[in-house]
């Protein structure tokens, strides 16, 4: 069950992302690694983190998590078409790519979008923020944890900083 | 009331990477900081080539065929562009970890084997994943502070960790990793190409002239021709060599690295489990394969410190979405821990075949 908001936190302008930032505190982040259980190609772990245990359901986590791998299989997809832009990109001296997008970065912008959806639509309405990964050189996942810093008496958020201090999180008490 | 514009100088990503990369153009080439042979290796195509069109093509276009220097400045204008972009093109770099993923990847470490008392050496850091139904090992990088994925390995000349990692090539002055390889192989696929080409039609611009003039005369009017003939037969036994090694490695789908370890060889070890089992899967894959953008960004912004007036901050490890950037924690100062047991792949591999034509010089 989502953490039930103060009146001003929970205004519209909670979705906007910059709102967000300012008016919580980073409380702790968390890391979704790679999985590579299929080989090389980018997929991300869709095990439901513990510290989001109170923050987010884990289907909706999961089902993010599906999505954007997903994605990236697409982006690697290996066949016909990505065959044929291979070839042409390679009889063209590869000057090709200075006008075109790849394939790849096409479905980066896609999941940039995604991600960016997700965030207002899902997730900064929970305290949570997703970073693209391709921010972080496509190695992890990162969600940020917020604590709403003027929720009065919400137990889900209070449980959350806790949990988040526990586990040594190096993120919210250095920072400030 | 006058107004002082003032023009803030915008400090790009690339200024404030860590790794010892030389960066051209603000931030759109990259290469390694040791460029010397890369320019030998540019003077010697240019050089050769600017010879052959200047003397030999003359007497050949007129004698034989005008396609013999078209043919030949369709090899030269490939094997360059293919040349420049693997010299200047990301290989692969995995950009290291931040502060707040290295301490998150500590403490994940310290969980699974318990705290080190201090002074004493840790254990090597390794995590086993199964990939098709192999067991393969991920290896913790100390300097990058993250687990490096399968087929990554650091170089130790440009301090970076690479995406299948082949090999540091001196001569383009650039490492060879997932992004430059199907460069660098058609590089010296072409360059072979064009080495015969320019070897056998300058023998046959030889044989032509000393019909008509005699052979020390023909060598006399272009001493050039002999220039040419000894740089083509040398470069012939080398790049055709490598040529042939890196065919094989293609259809195996390999890296040198993972060729120099015996890392898929010997009865005791796992199978290639990247590769397709077909050779033409393989050549698809790695040459015609979807071609990944480069995360590191180079290009990019880095952010003004949150105060806003100052001048743009040297945020050491580039930026981060969020304005509180975190102290690194204890653990992570330890940076001169020595990478254990990583200097055999961290040594760049000799090539096996034929003269050493990727035997860097010695690191230190």
């Amino acid at each position: 069950m989502p953490p039930s908001p103060c009146a001003s936190c929970m205004s519209p302008q909670v979705h906007n992302l910059q709102e967000l930032r300012r008016s919580a505190s980073l409380a702790t982040k968390v890391f979704i690694q790679r999985d590579y259980s299929d080989g090389t190609i980018c997929q991300f772990q869709t095990k439901f983190p513990p510290e989001l245990d109170s923050r987010i359901e884990r289907q909706l986590f999961e089902e993010t998590v599906k999505t954007l791998n997903g994605f990236y299989a697409e982006a690697e997809k290996i066949g016909g078409s990505s065959y044929l832009e291979g070839c042409l990109a390679c009889a063209t001296a590869y000057f090709i790519f200075l006008c075109m997008e790849t394939h790849y970065e096409k479905v980066l912008k896609k999941i940039s979008r995604y991600i960016q959806e997700q965030n207002e639509k899902i997730f900064a309405p929970r305290g949570l923020l997703l970073t693209d990964p391709v921010e972080r050189g496509m190695r992890v996942i990162e969600i940020s944890i917020y604590e709403d810093r003027c929720s009065s008496g919400s137990s889900s958020s209070g449980s959350s900083s806790g949990s988040g201090s526990s586990s040594g999180g190096g993120g919210g008490a250095g920072a400030r | 009331m006058s107004v002082m514009v003032v023009r803030k100088k915008v400090t790009r990503k690339w200024e404030k990477l860590p790794g010892r990369n030389t960066f051209c153009c603000d931030g759109r080439v990259m290469m390694a900081r040791q460029k010397g042979i890369f320019y030998l290796t540019l003077f010697l195509i240019l050089g050769t080539c600017t010879l052959f069109f200047a003397f030999e093509c003359r007497y050949l276009a007129v004698q034989l065929s005008p396609a013999i220097p078209v043919f030949a400045a369709l090899l030269f204008l490939f094997s360059m562009a293919t040349l420049l972009r693997t010299s200047f093109s990301d290989p692969g770099v995995i950009p290291r970890a931040l502060p707040d993923e290295a301490a998150f990847i500590e403490m994940e470490i310290e969980a699974t084997n318990g705290a080190v008392p201090q002074g004493q050496r840790p254990p090597p850091r390794i995590k086993n994943f199964q990939i098709n139904n192999q067991i393969v090992k991920l290896k913790y990088c100390y300097t990058c502070k993250i687990f490096r994925p399968p087929r990554a390995s650091h170089c130790s000349i440009c301090d970076n960790c690479v995406e299948r990692f082949d090999h540091h090539c001196p001569w383009v002055g650039n490492c060879v990793g997932k992004r430059n390889y199907r460069y660098f192989y058609l590089f010296i696929l072409s360059l072979s190409l064009l080495t015969i080409y320019v070897f056998a039609f300058n023998i046959v611009y030889v044989a032509l002239k000393s019909l008509k003039i005699g052979f020390l005369e023909t060598l006399k009017e272009t001493p050039g021709t002999v220039l040419e003939v000894l740089i083509c037969f040398f470069t012939l036994w080398s790049v055709v060599g490598l040529t042939g090694f890196h065919t094989f490695l293609v259809a195996l789908n390999q890296t040198t690295n993972e060729d120099i370890k015996g890392s898929w060889t010997g009865k005791n070890r796992v199978q290639n489990p990247y590769s397709h089992g077909n050779i033409v899967k393989n050549c698809c894959e790695v040459l015609c394969g979807p071609l990944p953008p480069s995360v590191l960004d180079r290009r990019g912004i880095l952010p003004l410190e949150e105060s806003g007036s100052r001048p743009p901050s040297t945020q050491e490890t580039g930026s981060s979405l969020l304005p509180q950037s975190p102290a690194p924690t204890e653990h992570l100062n330890s940076n001169e821990m020595p990478e254990d047991s990583n200097t055999p792949e961290e040594m760049p591999p000799p090539e096996p075949p034929g003269p050493p034509q990727e035997v860097t010089e010695a690191e230190k």
